[in-house]
């Protein structure tokens, strides 16, 4: 029997979220609710020097003022903020030296996830942090990338032994007041990555972290810092799963990249938190702030593929402030069942000869709603600012809706800006031709799909392209492949 | 006083010109008290985020006219498409000058919004038609409120108006500083087939906000052309609020050349309620100074096979600001819509500043529907080209410019107007071509 869109749909509908699964470890975890005494505490328990303190219950009551945003695409019952347990780390504090050293029980969870620390050590030269419940428990290749200088920790140890530079950078990208969740991470976050990659230097591997939530219960608050000192390169991927929860999960992380003269920074993310079943119960609410800035002739480069979350509110930018300076921005957003997502990207154009790219692949399916929200602003001083976007839907069904709001901001004669959105579903006469020339039509909506998304999963480090080829998979393409 | 009480207080007095007993007066009460509810839009509204009515709001407008001014023809003649023979709604500071005028009632009522709402031959259409689409927000209410005069414009199944209908606004400047209201109702019944153009000129430098409300009823395979002249004097303000309903298979256009005025807002939103039915939205925008002229469109799809079809150009020299906010709704029912829209803009100078947001919200899988949105600059190749060849730099961006805005001027199917449009672009280029080569 011809495989037809109607097939998939169904599949997609009835595909159960197979990394669901939950790793029983002793958590030490803090009383719910948030106050000033709960911002201390997290401080204190992880032995932060006083500016620290300060700097997270400046947040802390810039927060208590702030109200929820409301103006994105979205609905969904709103987190009760006191009814959440700001801290939750493994209870065996570990401090290993070796991978031997980690608890068996959480190695088997990583190996069900896919990720093999030995054999990623061995084979893909993949330095792994990994953040279980909000405290890294391994770090490999460390001696590896402190010869070249390379600092790659999380940002507590960032904060014991470089307190210099985080005080320097962090909250200079996204400060405290920016909004609503990123003032409530900066109050409460638990832990992190830090990165920083010293003038000159190609960070030999590709750096990544992989994101958990572990605890029932528990939000997330991730902060990420990377810095690319002048002429430096690096390529940082994070990858999320999360295991089945009936209630909501909150996630609330702030990710700030800074690349300062001519340097480069690729951030890649593939990101499959809970969805929630079938019926839109449970999964996870992300609610991110990201964020980089571009000093004179450095690059950044955000590429994304947003399969998870019952509810994705996610605006990776950046602020081209120097001459010549470069952002990208790739995307794969799908959504099934009653997922929705309203993700996009701002470009701010500040210097001179600044150029971006927006290319945005929209795939909705089920009873889902994906939104695509852009800004690209050229101020008046970006003399020759050239923008391109791109934001393409694919709609399966027609119980679901596919949207586009891109806001278009010029000040300067000499901009150069094209948006370009087109939605629409598997042609009948793409199929027919597939067929024609004898691809059956399981394989031709592959063919379609997978054409509809390349343009993205190309820009995924190797790495990165199998992990996230599978989770269009689960998410989307059924058997297809 | 602020301009919002000096209208709710305003609303007595305007009660006394009116028979408070006409049906339609409960509808002018409640709609005063959703303004005074929600009173003027402010940049907190995200279809405002861009255009500020604060400088607008601020003089002492005098609400309604005090008295009766006349106009010579010869004097306003060059307002008029003269060379055309049309039918006339004319209106000076409001009040309708018969003088100037020239209205119908055979076979199809061309006439005025206050003979309307008085006589009873014309209560059905009023009680099904009026305030019938404009949705409830602040500025249609408070149109509504005042709701007295503007144009009325009922053809019956299967009728053509044989000529194209004018409807002219001016205001005098008598007044230092006067608001405006005009309320339009058109209906057009099964196969019928109306043209219409609109313009709001002031006499003199003083100030004027107009707050036009036009409701617009294509009925089954009807066709509808309108075509609004905004270019007005750097002290008239225009708030310009359309709203078109189709029925199957009828064709609505509306084209907008926006050339002057200080702030002008466009408020044009198409409701689709049948099959096959294509909306057209042309626009073309040629602003300086500190002019601001903000297109807010929208377009409704709720049946299968159903097109529209947008096409705003803009070009902005000096301080000026441009706005384009355009929406796309398909409901999960308009399978098959075909949706496109098109908003090319041309920045002249380093201060002027192009706000464009066009938006999609698809809720059917089986449609095609796109946007493109472009900002740019007259390609210097192509200058240098023609001023090699001996065309002066002036005269060869205008032709430029004009090649920009061509394809939204050849959609214009009264050759009088398009030569009165292609005029307007020469004067406002400052250039001597005619560019109907």
């Amino acid at each position: 029997m011809a495989y037809t869109e109607d097939d998939l749909k169904k599949e997609l509908e009835t595909k159960e979220y197979e990394y669901g699964f939950y790793t029983d470890i002793e958590s030490d975890t803090f009383p719910v609710g948030l106050n000033e005494n709960i911002v201390r505490a997290i401080s204190k328990k992880k032995e932060e020097p006083e500016w620290m303190t300060e700097w997270r219950l400046e947040a802390f009551r810039i927060w208590e003022k702030m109200e929820e945003p409301e103006w994105a695409n979205v609905n969904y019952k709103k987190p009760d903020f006191q009814n959440i347990s700001y801290y939750s780390a493994p209870n065996k504090k570990p401090k290993y030296n070796s991978i031997d050293e980690v608890d068996p029980e959480l190695l088997e969870t990583f190996e069900k996830l896919g990720i093999s620390l030995e054999e990623q050590k061995k084979l893909a030269g993949v330095a792994v942090d990994i953040v279980m419940d909000s405290v890294s428990v391994a770090t490999t290749f460390k001696e590896t990338l402190a010869e070249k200088g390379i600092i790659f920790c999380s940002i507590s140890e960032a904060l014991q032994e470089h307190p210099e530079l985080v005080k320097k950078y962090i909250g200079s990208v996204v400060p405290q007041k920016d909004n609503f969740y990123a003032a409530l991470n900066s109050a409460v976050f638990s832990d992190g990555s830090f990165c920083y990659i010293p003038k000159g230097v190609r960070c030999p591997m590709e750096l990544s972290t992989y994101f958990r939530i572990n605890q029932a219960g528990t939000g997330q608050f991730e902060r990420t810092l990377v810095i690319a000192d002048q002429g430096s390169y690096v390529s940082y991927l994070e990858g999320c799963t999360a295991p089945s929860r009936d209630e909501n999960q909150l996630h609330a992380a702030v990710v700030e990249l800074i690349a300062l003269d001519d340097s480069e920074i690729k951030y890649s993310t593939v990101q499959n938190w809970y969805p929630g079943n079938a019926e839109g119960k449970g999964g996870v609410f992300n609610f991110v702030t990201k964020r980089g800035l571009c000093e004179t002739n450095a690059k950044i480069s955000w590429t994304q593929v947003e399969t998870g979350s019952a509810i994705t509110w996610k605006y990776p930018s950046c602020i081209l402030k120097g001459d010549h300076s470069v952002g990208e921005f790739y995307s794969i957003a799908v959504t099934n069942n009653y997922q929705q997502a309203d993700t996009g990207t701002k470009m701010i154009h500040l210097g001179k000869n600044t150029k971006s790219t927006i290319i945005s692949k929209g795939i909705s399916a089920g009873k889902s709603q994906n939104s695509y929200r852009g800004l690209v602003q050229i101020n008046s001083r970006a003399t020759n600012a050239r923008n391109f976007s791109q934001c393409d839907s694919l709609l399966m069904g027609n119980e679901c809706g596919a949207h586009t709001f891109p806001y278009i901001e010029a000040k300067n004669k000499t901009a150069q800006i094209e948006h370009e959105a087109t939605t629409s579903k598997i042609g009948e006469d793409q199929l027919f031709y597939c067929n024609q020339r004898g691809i059956d039509t399981e394989k031709a909506i592959a063919l379609i799909v997978n054409g509809f998304s390349k343009e993205v999963l190309n820009k995924l480090p190797m790495e990165f392209a199998v992990e996230a080829q599978k989770l269009l998979e689960i998410s989307l393409e059924g058997s297809v492949g | 006083m602020e301009l919002k009480e000096k209208l709710v207080s305003s609303f007595l007095a305007f009660e006394n010109t009116v028979d408070v007993d006409a049906p339609i007066h409960d509808i002018r009460s409640h709609a005063i008290k959703v303004f005074e509810e929600k009173g003027f839009p402010t940049k907190k509204e995200e279809a405002w985020k861009y255009t500020s009515l604060n400088t607008i709001l601020k003089h002492d407008y005098s609400v309604f006219p005090k008295e009766e001014n006349a106009l010579e023809f010869k004097d306003v003649k060059k307002y008029f498409l003269h060379d055309l023979d049309t039918y006339k709604i004319v209106f000076i500071d409001g009040k309708y000058s018969s003088h100037l005028s020239e209205t119908t009632h055979d076979k199809i009522d061309v006439c005025l919004m206050s003979s309307a709402l008085s006589h009873d031959k014309y209560k059905l259409v009023i009680e099904n038609y009026f305030n019938k689409i404009a949705p409830q927000d602040g500025l249609n209410s408070l149109n509504t409120a005042f709701s007295k005069e503007g144009a009325y414009i009922y053809i019956p199944k299967n009728k053509q108006a044989e000529k194209p209908i004018q409807i002219i606004h001016f205001s005098t400047g008598k007044e230092s500083a006067q608001m405006l209201q005009p309320r339009n109702l058109i209906v057009v019944e099964e196969n019928s087939h109306v043209q219409i153009i609109e313009r709001h000129q002031s006499l003199t430098d003083n100030a004027v906000l107009t707050n036009s409300v036009t409701e617009i009823f294509a009925d089954k395979r009807a066709i509808v052309d309108y075509y609004k002249i905004q270019n007005d004097n750097q002290n008239a303000s225009l708030i310009d609020n359309t709203y078109i309903d189709q029925q199957a298979q009828s064709v609505a256009s509306v084209h907008t050349f926006a050339f002057g005025g200080n702030i002008t807002r466009n408020n044009l939103n198409f409701y689709q309620k049948g099959e096959g039915i294509d909306s057209i939205l042309n626009g073309v925008t040629i602003i300086e100074g500190k002019q601001h002229v903000d297109h807010n469109t929208l377009v409704h799809h709720t049946e299968p096979n159903c097109e529209s079809h947008q096409d705003y150009k803009g070009i902005f020299d000096e301080k000026a600001t441009g706005v384009f906010n355009g929406k796309i709704i398909v409901n999960k029912e308009a399978q098959k819509t075909n949706a496109f829209q098109s908003n090319n803009n041309i920045l002249l100078s380093d201060k002027a500043t192009i706000n464009s947001k066009p938006q999609l919200e698809i809720f059917a899988d089986d449609v095609k529907c796109s946007h493109g949105c472009t900002i740019g600059q007259l390609d210097e190749n192509a200058l240098f080209y023609m001023r090699s060849r001996g065309i002066g730099e002036k005269e060869a961006r205008a032709l430029m410019m004009y090649a920009f805005a061509n394809n939204v001027l050849e959609s214009v199917k009264i050759p009088q107007l398009k030569n009165r449009i292609n005029k307007l672009i020469a004067n406002k280029l400052n250039v001597n071509i005619g560019f109907d080569l």
